[in-house]
């Protein structure tokens, strides 16, 4: 931070504080930041916080909790952003421990999203002294929030009108502002998000890591539920953190050695087996495309099947051709799966940037499956070109690419014309079409401003506008809870489309994947154990947001021993990794149960959450039945022989005496049923009760029967 | 290149250069401390472990805090070694250590401390090519 910049600040409000020493992975404090009065404040860690909460989306959810009222609307100014990492993010030792967890109200959903993010800005932001950041308020100019834990400093400073709007430059321009040498940019960190975010309802974060191999910036994005559309809302430029150089032990744990020893044994099982299984260090998580696909599992045609021919034009093996190799990409310090690849030297060939040279961080699986074969795009140029705008816009590419899936079947179905889209011609495969709405989006013109409002905003507005079939749009339509479904096809496994229908924040991954175990593996034959999945593994896979790790070094590199292990799925030696971790860090000696116990203390919580909000209920948990079954004749007989099959064995009938609609009728209602049939199971493992409500012993049990939370569930029992 | 060599062959498994070592880079008595193992599995000659200058580490280091010197020596630098561990779990040859009571890795830097003390004129400082 020079003299000059503080000096050319408009500095509206300013905190000094002493930075404190994290201790056993906690600072021992939070900062709440309000852009519209210029309130900054300390608020103290409670062990209570630390015992129920532990960290990261934990913390983000009870803070927000205290922020906001039961009416509160995504674009009130007591909405809040909280961003945290927990008591294992900033570890060094272990890969994936760096993440970043943020928590709002969804301008998608109306109810608590969490995204969360690689990037330095968490673990900086708590070796600047903070467990989490919470800001609220509405700025009445676009300012800017430091964070600087090397002169023990918070201000809100007016961001000067020539402060660049999109990621790629206002990242640069940031740290060249804030970052005055080269150990200074090592340990900078900032949030932004873009003009898109500015334009429409899915905005993504974009946090920054300073490269120092490449000498530039790469971004990771907190991309679900709109965050960026909130931050940018609030009118929040940025938020940036400045720490103290990280060493090894800058997140204090208790027991350095026995995390240095878990750590190390794990890079060895990288270094030998990555290589041979998923070769995540050379592609990333694109090598799903390929399986996916094999498994008619990948999106294609706004999820209407589950593979193409044109896939290997945008496969793994495309990818690692296109990725710059031999570089640590990971996204914090010592993630040696180094799933963070880029595209170097990319010359941008559309929009306002065009003729730029860039780094495109990506694309990942999921970008390649929304932006890619859902939306018939199979050329990998336009795949890293929608990629790049996405991230600079700040728009999310699932939100995206899942956005204008549905989009073009609309417009083949005849929803849409030329007329209503401005021109733009909008069937599958239309790169052309496709960039220009994205670009509309940026700049919030024309039918990128009607995209930008996400599946249900769109559904909403075809029928009040266009008078469109309500039903047809409620089938074809990939969002659940206003949220656009993650890319994976859900019509063969019942357990998924759970993993994607019964979950807090809307249908996203990262709650459940059972895909395979369920289709594939035949391991969750009955609805006792699809509900036994679908309470273990969101639990488990949210006790990764609550600490700050990422999950794919859980499951994306398994040694060969696993497969003698007493539940494979579950990879055993691996949960024990985690173990060894938090217990090392926090000196709180736990067991693998004790981790899935944190979870659902949270998880029911966040249930509580969005039943105080107005949802979280049997209702809210519905899903479109795309993800059901087939919605056209055309789809059905696209698998005609898997359906009829199915008819005839589960529900007794000829399908050879029936038309094509009346067998869709029949399977409509079989499949329909199944779900009806997986909530109530799943509901009652859970604790909750038939509409979806946590029970009030659910809630004494979990240690979570505050009288607030009591109270909002006591309305619906 | 100069670079450590072992022979096998006339190692009497003293673990004078294991102690040697640390005290020359650590100031204690410590095994745990040293940059060289000797491995006895029982089943033959005794077996060291030291750095052989490869140089895999390099590329693994995300703070480029492992460079090679203008002897070709791969070093540390302990002042932007952020203490990931990468380097311990990718070194082909196991032979980048760590103590649990320190955050950064250490390997040996052939500095040839331990070659003269060993009683059994196994160790020798060698031309990269003549080790080989």
């Amino acid at each position: 931070m020079t003299e000059n910049s503080r000096e050319a600040s408009s500095v509206l409000a300013k905190h000094t504080y002493t930075v404190s020493a994290v201790v056993r992975g906690y600072a021992g404090r939070t900062l709440y930041v309000n852009v519209g009065d210029g309130v900054i404040e300390s608020k103290p860690v409670t062990q209570e916080m630390k015992d129920k909460f532990i960290g990261g989306r934990g913390f983000d959810l009870w803070l927000l909790w205290n922020g906001v009222a039961d009416d509160t609307k995504w674009d009130d100014p007591e909405n809040e952003i909280v961003i945290s990492s927990g008591p294992c993010g900033g570890t060094t030792q272990y890969p994936g421990s760096g993440k970043s967890i943020v928590a709002t109200v969804s301008p998608l959903t109306n109810v608590v999203i969490d995204s969360n993010a690689g990037g330095h800005f968490g673990p900086l932001l708590k070796f600047a002294g903070w467990d989490a950041v919470e800001v609220q308020g509405k700025a009445d100019k676009d300012v800017i929030v430091v964070i600087d834990g090397t002169t023990g400093t918070v201000r809100i400073e007016v961001a000067p009108e020539d402060a660049p709007g999109d990621t790629h430059l206002l990242g640069r321009w940031l740290l060249d502002r804030y970052a005055a040498d080269e150990e200074a940019r090592r340990y900078t960190s900032s949030i932004t998000a873009g003009t898109g975010s500015e334009h429409t309802r899915m905005g993504c974060l974009n946090f920054s890591l300073y490269d120092r191999k490449r000498q530039d910036l790469r971004y990771k994005q907190a991309g679900r539920g709109g965050i960026g559309t909130v931050l940018r809302d609030k009118r929040i430029k940025a938020l940036v953190v400045r720490s103290r150089p990280v060493k090894g032990d800058s997140n204090a744990p208790a027991d350095l050695g026995r995390i240095s020893r878990t750590g190390a044994e794990m890079h060895r099982e990288v270094r030998e087996f990555d290589p041979i299984q998923n070769r995540m260090r050379s592609r990333g998580t694109s090598y799903l495309v390929q399986i996916m696909d094999d498994y008619d599992l990948l999106p294609v045609h706004n999820f209407r099947y589950g593979s193409h021919p044109d896939t290997p034009q945008i496969n793994g093996d495309v990818w690692e051709a296109r990725f710059t190799q031999g570089l640590p990409d990971g996204c914090w310090y010592g993630c040696t799966i180094a799933c963070a690849h880029a595209v170097d030297g990319y010359e941008v060939k559309s929009g306002p940037h065009k003729g730029q040279i860039v780094i495109v961080d990506g694309p990942e699986y999921e970008t390649i499956a929304a932006v890619g074969s859902n939306c018939g795009i199979f050329d990998p140029d336009v795949v890293l070109e929608i990629n790049f705008y996405c991230d600079t816009y700040g728009i999310d590419t699932i939100s995206f690419g899942t956005a204008l899936g549905f989009v073009m079947e609309c417009y083949e179905a005849g929803v849409l014309d030329t007329e209503k889209t401005g021109g733009l011609e909008l069937s599958f495969g239309s790169a052309d079409a496709a960039l220009a709405v994205l670009h509309q989006m940026g700049q919030g013109e024309a039918f990128g401003e009607v995209v930008g409002l996400g599946i249900r905003g769109m559904k909403r507005y075809f029928v009040e506008q266009y008078d469109t079939d309500a039903r047809f749009l409620q089938d074809i339509g990939m969002e659940a809870k206003g949220l656009e479904y993650s890319e994976y096809v859900t019509k063969e496994s019942l357990a998924q489309q759970g993993g994607y229908g019964l979950t807090n924040k809307g249908p996203h991954h990262d709650e459940a994947w059972l895909i395979f175990m369920d289709l594939v593996n035949n391991q969750l034959p009955t609805f006792e154990d699809k509900a036994e999945a679908l309470h273990y593994f969101p639990m488990w896979r949210t006790w990764f947001g609550l600490c700050g790790f990422c999950k794919l070094p859980w499951n994306d590199v398994v040694h060969p021993k696993n497969a003698q292990s007493a539940e494979p799925s579950k990879i055993p030696h691996h949960v024990q990794n985690y173990v060894e971790i938090f217990s090392g860090v926090t000196g709180r000696e736990v067991t693998s149960q004790d981790l899935i116990d944190m979870a659902e203390g949270v998880y029911n919580f966040q249930r509580v959450f969005n039943i105080r909000l107005g949802y979280g209920l049997r209702e809210h948990d519905a899903i479109p039945y795309r993800s059901v079954g087939p919605v056209t004749a055309e789809e059905y007989e696209s698998r005609a022989d898997r359906y009829d099959e199915q008819l005839r064995e589960l529900l007794n009938l000829e399908p050879e005496t029936m038309s094509t609609e009346e067998k869709m009728s029949a399977l409509r209602v079989h499949r329909e049923r199944q779900y009806e049939l997986l909530i109530d199971a799943v509901y009652e493992r859970r604790g909750w009760t038939a509409d979806g409500v946590p029970t009030l012993s659910k809630l004494q049990s979990l240690g979570i029967d505050y009288p607030e939370v009591v109270a909002v569930v006591e309305r619906h029992l | 290149m100069k670079v450590l060599s072992h022979d096998p062959e006339l190692c009497v498994g003293c673990y004078t250069c294991e102690e040697v070592c640390s005290e020359t880079w650590f100031k204690l008595v410590d095994r745990s401390r040293s940059s060289i193992r000797i491995h006895d599995d029982g089943s033959g000659p005794l077996r060291a472990v030291f750095c052989v200058q490869c140089g895999e580490c390099i590329a693994v280091c995300p703070t480029e805090a492992i460079s090679q010197d203008r002897r070709g020596i791969v070093r540390v630098r302990k002042k932007l070694c952020v203490g990931c561990m990468s380097c311990v779990g990718f070194c082909p040859y196991d032979a980048m250590f760590y103590h649990e009571d320190q955050t950064e890795p250490y390997k040996c830097v052939a500095c040839g401390k331990c070659v003269d003390p060993c009683p059994a004129d196994a160790l020798a400082i060698l031309d990269e090519q003549v080790a080989q």
